[in-house]
């Protein structure tokens, strides 16, 4: 079936998370610096699903918490303190990350709280401490406008603290760093939008860059986050978190729609066949005996332990419903798949796609006649360790229950390559209530007036801006304001006299990315490095040739510092004595071919002086050199 | 007893007859907390739930809590028009029909059905052990108040035990509620009645042990009260708090709460305990003797530390090490007659803190207080600046009793090696070992209560009764 974009209604609602340029975390006096993996103490914590303001449990912590898992956090002095381990209250905010956040809102026209109140949002994935996440609304409404929009809508606007990052993790535990922790987010949700996929990107793409020229956001990879909510014809809403890239935006805005609209085709099936909730599970067999001597090498490895077992699940009336794909990719068994991987199992097996994975049609029939199915029937299997499996069982089957009705309204994780997955169910509003440890701020009229002075420029003018300080063009303009090396571009042209701001960005921009396209590693370009490298160009030790030769050693990995790099590409200094000499002698070697060419000698002495001297010198004043000593040279043969 | 909580925003001018500018504010447009509203100010249109104020926050706000769940304090001179709002079907939970119309909107607005999935008692197998949880407010079980805007002790025993459903592996809880007070507003009228209530548990009901939720701050003063109220104890009595209040999912109630209970149902051992973390990991609980322990940290979960820098225990997630080195604690025993029950109190004891550039004229106004007895926590082995040598001598004179600690902490007492300790002993000063000098305060309120005479007090006070001083310092790494 052809799959037309525009046929559905799709609403975009976009929403980006950007970490501020603070000197220190919202709520307490530690730096806002990653460990880059070097921690110095550990502790160990059991999170425990709690209630709420209104007195209910809320939905997405049961569910984390009937996952059961123990979470160990690594700290490092200096980057976090006991705020981030929570042993300590929170101490009074960070006053510049709230003025900063208060910048965005009168940039985008949103109505300012008259008082800020911090709440306290429930996450029990073990990514914060206290088991929730510190967050305040800051203003409401406004717009942003976009080329070709003209104005989108503003939600909200909030501040609030980054989580701790996921370490890569053993089989006992979830694993946190707490550096990242606290570090002061905003977080600006806008209203969603109709469009395709490249406008929606533009509308990022505008939003970012409004941020960014405050000067007050971090740059680099991980510092900004988006998640995008994606509904279709009216549908519930599909919550995808984690979009690093825009490119990878794109991507998943496509896969999104196109696996809701899949969702949507199923659960016409399911109304087709008249499925009932209680067709669902309403049998389940313990066959781990059936395949205790299976040849297959994937329920072998289950059932090595132990204590794994292997359950199969009957659903009445759903044979083919399984593994029916509505839209390419997009099946029911891989959804199920994904939720149960979240519950640390392996996956599942099904009905429509056996006999396979070494279930023989043999093990299939036993399973269908000890679970009474009939030729409309379908069945689950699922397997791995006791306890976990007793865990998955009922949500797994409410799961199966709730694809009668559609798309189910989730949080789902944005993948490398640009696919969702199923990430937990989305929490109800029951999930905050008042951070009661810190009193609510008042926001006066007289901190407002003196901020509206520094409302920062929007992008174009700040382009402008650029163009005329610095002289370059616009496309190089954007090109380093976008990039990640705006700050360091502008430390080396402020010391640089004789390095025109046009090579400095262009290098940094340009030169790089043509690196980077060869898989060369341009984070082993550090600021510290390339400021060495063009202050060493301003002093005339090294060439303009020699910058991104120096580049290019860095991020090949075959040279460590800028020195290692100068010396490997004996870029010695050499002196014009020194200069002089070289070229002299290879001005008599060839003597012959200036008697030969006269003044269009040039061009082969110029070859064989690079050869040696490419890089260590500028070409230029190889040049001038040669010019006048061949001038002198046929002034001399023409007065013999 | 603590009045209920009272809102200022609903009382109709109980408290003053100043009825605060929010509150008219809500009269006017004929609304009130946890009505549905739609409020316009000069800066846009607000959608949401009107939440109760903090009595001590300014009055010139009206929060509402949004659809999103984030609240918003709105100024009240902005406001241009309240409207009440039909609650839209679609709403996900909040709960408005679960408000019903009584004379305490507050309370019932916090309280209203808990959607607990064990609200009825369970029926327990009879070959649990049998515990009687004794709350006395703190942090143990608490919830968001909104008259301070901070964490205060609401809920009672049975709530829980509501949150806390995993507890009945282990053992048969019969929670009862004693009082709901932060622990810093606990006095010896406290003590008498906690230790009233666990003499008549010991010598008339059946119980393998008991645990008191107490707060923090004063835990280790509670705990030794009880355990000079209350000799020959046959059975543990464990108290236990939390640093972090028990509306977080982070809470380390719950881990102490389980650790006393092991302790409890897994050893052999009597007497009077305290239960705290032992790190900052929730893996293991400490275990320490309730004269031998001091809240030494504002904050961290394992404030606690015992004064003989080991806990008497620890209590890991299957095992339980006890440190049977240090002191003599007793077995559990049928006997409960042999329990010895001496719950008064008499308050008239003063603990006073020596610093350098203390005037020491001070002490004159002894003369003319109501104080019998005198800790004082000296530095060192037992010091205090010779100046105050004389007022001393006429105070002990006058028949006060004075006792020297240390304000070290850890250490003993000892004052012959130095001449201020010699001269002190001259005077009459008593030293108490490495009594820690909260325990030496609760000691000589109760001794002060329970004994004929001066003469007996003091004895009283040297005899090592319970623990509260040690007979070794063990050298530990």
């Amino acid at each position: 079936m052809k799959f037309d974009f525009d046929d559905l209604k799709v609403k975009v609602g976009f929403e980006i998370h950007q970490q501020l340029d603070a000197k220190s975390k919202l709520f307490c006096n530690c730096k806002c610096v990653e460990a880059n993996g070097s921690y110095d103490n550990n502790f160990i914590r059991i999170l425990r699903p709690t209630k709420s303001e209104l007195g209910n449990f809320d939905r997405a912590a049961i569910f984390e918490h009937t996952k059961m898992s123990t979470i160990k956090y690594y700290s490092k002095v200096g980057l976090s303190c006991l705020v981030e381990a929570d042993e300590e209250p929170p101490h009074d905010i960070n006053r510049d990350a709230l003025e900063t956040v208060l910048l965005f809102s009168l940039a985008l026209n949103s109505n300012i709280a008259d008082e800020i109140h911090v709440m306290r949002k429930l996450v029990i994935d073990g990514s914060n401490t206290s088991g929730f996440q510190r967050t305040m609304l800051v203003s409401t409404g406004g717009y942003l406008k976009v080329d070709g929009f003209k104005k989108i809508g503003v939600q909200s606007i909030c501040l609030e603290e980054d989580a701790a990052k996921l370490l890569p993790h053993s089989k006992l535990y979830k694993e946190y760093g707490l550096d990242r922790l606290g570090i002061p987010l905003v977080e600006i949700a806008l209203e969603p939008i109709s469009g395709k996929p490249n406008e929606i990107v533009n509308v990022a793409l505008t939003l970012g860059r409004l941020l960014r020229s405050s000067k007050r956001v971090s740059r680099g990879l991980g510092t900004i986050r988006q998640d995008v909510n994606i509904s279709v014809n009216g549908g519930q809403v599909v919550e995808v978190k984690g979009v690093q890239q825009l490119s990878q935006l794109v991507k998943v805005l496509d896969y999104e729609t196109k696996r809701q609209y899949g969702m949507i085709k199923i659960s016409e099936e399911f109304e087709k066949r008249n499925i009932d909730d209680d067709f669902i599970g309403d049998k389940i067999q313990d066959i781990t005996f059936l395949f205790k001597d299976s040849s297959s090498t994937i329920l072998k490895k289950i059932l090595k332990d132990a204590n794994s077992i292997l359950l199969s699940i009957r659903l009445r009336g759903l044979n083919g419903l399984i593994g029916y794909e509505p839209i390419s990719d997009i099946r029911l068994g891989k959804e199920l798949g994904e939720f149960v991987r979240f519950f640390g199992l392996g996956g599942i097996f099904h009905s429509d796609e056996l006999p396979n994975y070494g279930i023989t049609v043999k093990d299939v029939d036993n399973v269908k006649e000890l679970l009474g199915l009939s030729d409309s029937d379908a069945f689950l299997i699922i397997g791995g360790n006791e306890k976990k499996v007793n865990i998955v069982l009922e949500p797994l089957i409410r799961r199966i229950c709730e694809f009668r009705h559609g798309v189910i309204a989730e949080t789902r994780a944005a993948t490398m390559d640009g696919s969702t997955i199923f990430s937990r169910p989305r929490p109800g509003s029951s999930r905050m209530y008042p951070e009661t440890d810190i009193l609510p701020i008042s926001i006066e009229s007289v901190l407002l007036d003196n901020l509206k002075q520094k409302i920062p420029l929007p992008w174009n003018d700040l382009i402008r801006q650029i163009m005329e300080k610095y002289g370059l063009n616009n496309k190089l303009s954007e090109h380093i304001f976008d990039s990640q090396y705006y700050d360091v571009f502008e430390k080396i042209v402020s010391t640089s006299k004789n390095v025109t701001p046009t090579f400095v960005a262009s290098k940094l921009t340009e030169d790089i990315v043509s690196l980077s396209r060869n898989n060369l590693d341009k984070s082993l370009l550090t600021d510290d490095m390339l400021i060495e490298v063009f202050d060493k160009l301003e002093k005339g030790f090294i060439a303009k040739e020699s910058v991104t030769l120096i580049f290019e050693k860095i991020m090949k990995k075959e040279s460590k510092t800028v020195k290692e790099a100068m010396s490997s590409l004996n870029l010695i200094e050499i002196n014009d004595d020194e200069l002089h000499k070289i070229l002299d002698k290879i001005l008599n070697d060839n003597t012959l071919v200036i008697k030969e060419k006269g003044a269009n000698s040039i061009g082969a002495l110029m070859g064989k002086s690079m050869i040696t001297l490419r890089g260590k010198v500028d070409g230029s004043k190889i040049n001038e050199y040669l010019k006048k000593k061949i001038e002198y040279f046929i002034d001399d043969e023409l007065s013999n | 007893m603590k009045k209920g909580p009272t809102t200022d925003l609903n009382s109709n001018g109980e408290k003053e007859d100043h009825i605060s500018k929010s509150q008219q504010l809500l009269n006017k447009y004929n609304v009130k907390i946890g009505d549905n509203v739609k409020l316009l100010s000069n800066k846009g249109e607000y959608t949401g739930i009107i939440m109760p104020r903090y009595e001590s926050f300014n009055d010139n706000y009206i929060v509402i809590k949004l659809n999103s769940g984030y609240n918003v304090g709105i100024l009240t001179e902005n406001i241009i028009n309240i409207t009440s709002e039909k609650l839209s079907d679609t709403s996900d939970n909040t709960s408005l029909n679960l408000i019903s119309k009584t004379d305490d909107p507050h309370n019932n607005f916090l309280l209203t059905k808990e959607i607990a999935h064990n609200s009825d008692k369970p029926v327990f197998p009879s070959s649990l052990p049998k515990i009687l949880l004794l709350s006395t407010g703190g942090t143990i079980a608490s919830k968001v108040d909104y008259r301070t805007g901070g964490v205060t002790s609401i809920l009672n025993a049975s709530e829980l035990y509501s949150i806390f459903p995993e507890i009945s592996k282990y053992a048969s809880i019969y929670p009862e509620f004693i009082f709901n007070e932060y622990s810093e507003n606990i006095h010896t009228a406290h003590w008498s009645l906690i230790s009233e209530r666990i003499s008549y548990a010991v010598l008339h009901e059946q119980f393998d042990g008991i645990i008191v939720s107490h707060g923090t701050d004063t835990i280790h003063y509670t705990s030794s009260a009880i355990s000079f109220a209350l000799q020959n104890m046959p059975i543990p009595v464990v108290l236990v708090g939390s640093q972090r209040s028990s509306d977080r999912p982070s809470s380390d109630a719950f881990t102490n709460l389980l650790g006393a209970i092991k302790f409890i149902t897994k050893t052999n051992y009597a007497g009077i305990f305290v239960c705290m973390h032992h790190t900052s990991s929730d893996e293991i609980i400490a275990c320490y003797v309730g004269t031998r322990v001091r809240k030494n940290h504002t904050s961290k979960r394992n404030a606690f530390q015992s004064l003989d820098y080991v806990p008497f225990a620890l209590i890991y997630d299957s095992d339980i090490v006890c440190n049977t080195n240090l002191e003599r604690i007793n077995t559990r025993n049928n006997i409960a007659k042999n329990l010895v029950s001496k719950t008064s109190f008499d308050d008239r004891v003063f603990l006073l803190k020596f610093y350098p550039g203390f005037d020491p004229s001070f002490l004159e106004y002894f003369s003319n207080f109501k104080y019998k007895v005198i800790i004082l926590e000296g530095t060192g082995l037992g010091h205090i600046n010779k100046n105050c040598f004389p007022y001393l001598e006429k105070l002990i004179d006058s028949g006060i009793i004075i006792f020297m600690t240390s304000q070290c902490i850890y250490g003993r007492v000892q004052m012959t090696v130095y001449d201020t300790g010699r001269d002190l002993l001259d005077l009459g000063v008593i030293p108490l070992s490495d009594m820690s000098s909260e325990t030496a305060l609760v000691k000589a309120m109760w001794a002060l209560s329970n004994s004929s005479n001066m003469k007996e007090l003091v004895e009283i006070m040297k005899i090592n009764l319970s623990n509260e001083i040690s007979n070794t310092s063990p050298l530990i790494s």
